[in-house]
């Protein structure tokens, strides 16, 4: 009778303990949601990519689409290539698209921002392992402080 | 009076060495050999009961509590900067990476591991150790290793439950008290905090923790003086010794895993 109870109360304790787990794993770290969909990859080349980190969120107008997957210098130009995981439900981006590096708040992390370009007939849509052509950088804010010092110079 | 110190010195280094010697002989004896699923089952059950289910209730009270201290106080500093939307993680990050672990490995110590030091010594100092060897009973499969495996598995439990419940704490004095928003107390936690890195080696710290602070709780009861006298210095010296090993291993730890 004892044994019965005791063994039901440590049932209880596991089960709550892996509640507890599936609470932080799920809600606090959100992980298996994000990570679950099919994804294609992009590729862009920028001037310098700033803070940008391996997976910072991609954004269409705010939404989040994908997360970068790694980042490389070229070897032959030197420049940062940046590999974008997106999630293959957004799979119809013309290659007119653009993207930035910017800035969440003033001070917050650093994420790319896809802007969707126009689609005519001789516009082709972006499939796995293409480039995104047009690009623009991160702003460093050193270079923008030096810039409007050298301004106001003159 | 320099000799006598350095005699001192001497027989403690010695006595220290031959106590790692004995913890280490222990372990081996009540952890290596075949598994005896039938008869270990029951064992283990109870003393899951007794160190696992029983730790409970201090643990999810003292986690509801450090969450919400955390809240009420990372809320001041934040809202200074006026980045109280950064409370959550916050919250998770610490419970998750230093507090769940360390916190719930010294409770566990005073506890349990004391706990669990007092009925070994007692065991001892009463000679039911001795009783079953004459029986042909192997105390350290019998009473150790039970109690070892309770502790390594309970612990990692426990911890997670405390920082379940801190988080909970957090939401509690933040979002309905305080009055950040509850979606973003969520969401940049979830923007913040990662599987592998936050909540996986918050885990392997408990892991380790656990072993720890089992094994000096195991090992100064079954090492203690069998006097009454004896039994309250090794409860003592489970408390102190274990607390203080496992802050010196998180330090490691933490420079392992987070300070790269």
């Amino acid at each position: 009778m004892t044994t019965r109870k005791i063994e039901i109360l440590v049932g209880a304790f596991i089960v709550l303990a892996v509640a507890a787990f599936l609470m932080l794993a799920l809600k606090v770290a959100n992980a298996g949601i994000s990570g679950s969909g099919q994804s294609y990859v992009l590729y862009a080349k920028f001037e310098n990519i700033g803070g940008l980190k391996v997976r910072s969120p991609i954004k269409v107008g705010g939404v989040v689409v994908g997360r970068v997957a790694s980042i490389d210098l070229d070897t032959v130009y030197y420049t940062p290539v940046v590999k974008m995981e997106i999630n293959e439900q957004y799979s119809n981006f013309p290659e007119t698209s653009s993207v930035a590096i910017l800035t969440s708040g003033l001070l917050g992390e650093q994420y790319l921002g896809l802007q969707p370009g126009f689609i005519d007939e001789t516009v082709q849509i972006l499939a796995d392992g293409d480039s995104i052509q047009d690009t623009r950088s991160a702003i460093v804010l050193e270079e923008l402080i030096g810039q409007f010092l050298f301004n106001r110079g003159n | 009076m320099i000799t006598e110190k350095l005699q001192n010195l001497g027989r403690s280094t010695i006595d220290n060495l031959a106590g790692f010697g004995r913890s280490g002989v222990m372990l081996f004896g009540a952890l290596v050999g075949k598994p005896n699923f039938r008869k270990g089952w029951p064992l283990l059950v109870k003393q899951l009961y007794v160190i696992g289910v029983l730790s409970l209730l201090i643990i999810l009270v003292s986690g509801l509590f450090i969450g919400m201290v955390l809240a009420l106080q990372g809320y001041t500093v934040l809202v200074k900067f006026g980045a109280e939307g950064m409370l959550g993680p916050l919250v998770a990050l610490s419970l998750l990476r230093e507090l769940g672990p360390v916190v719930t490995a010294l409770l566990f110590a005073g506890r349990a591991g004391s706990a669990l030091t007092a009925e070994i010594g007692l065991m001892k100092a009463t000679e039911q150790l001795s009783g079953m060897e004459m029986m042909a009973v192997d105390p350290l499969r019998r009473i150790i290793a039970p109690r070892f495996w309770a502790g390594v598995i309970s612990m990692p439990l426990l911890a997670m439950v405390f920082t379940a419940v801190g988080i909970l704490g957090g939401h509690l004095i933040g979002v309905n008290w305080l009055g950040v928003d509850g979606g973003s107390y969520w969401s940049t936690m979830q923007a913040n905090v990662d599987l592998y890195q936050d909540v996986v080696n918050g885990l392997i710290k408990s892991v380790v923790f656990a072993v720890i602070v089992i094994w000096i709780a195991l090992h100064k009861g079954f090492d203690a003086v069998p006097t009454s006298e004896g039994i309250s210095r090794a409860t003592t010296q489970t408390v102190v010794t274990a607390s203080l090993t496992v802050l010196g291993f998180d330090f490691i730890l933490t420079a392992l895993m987070f300070g790269g």
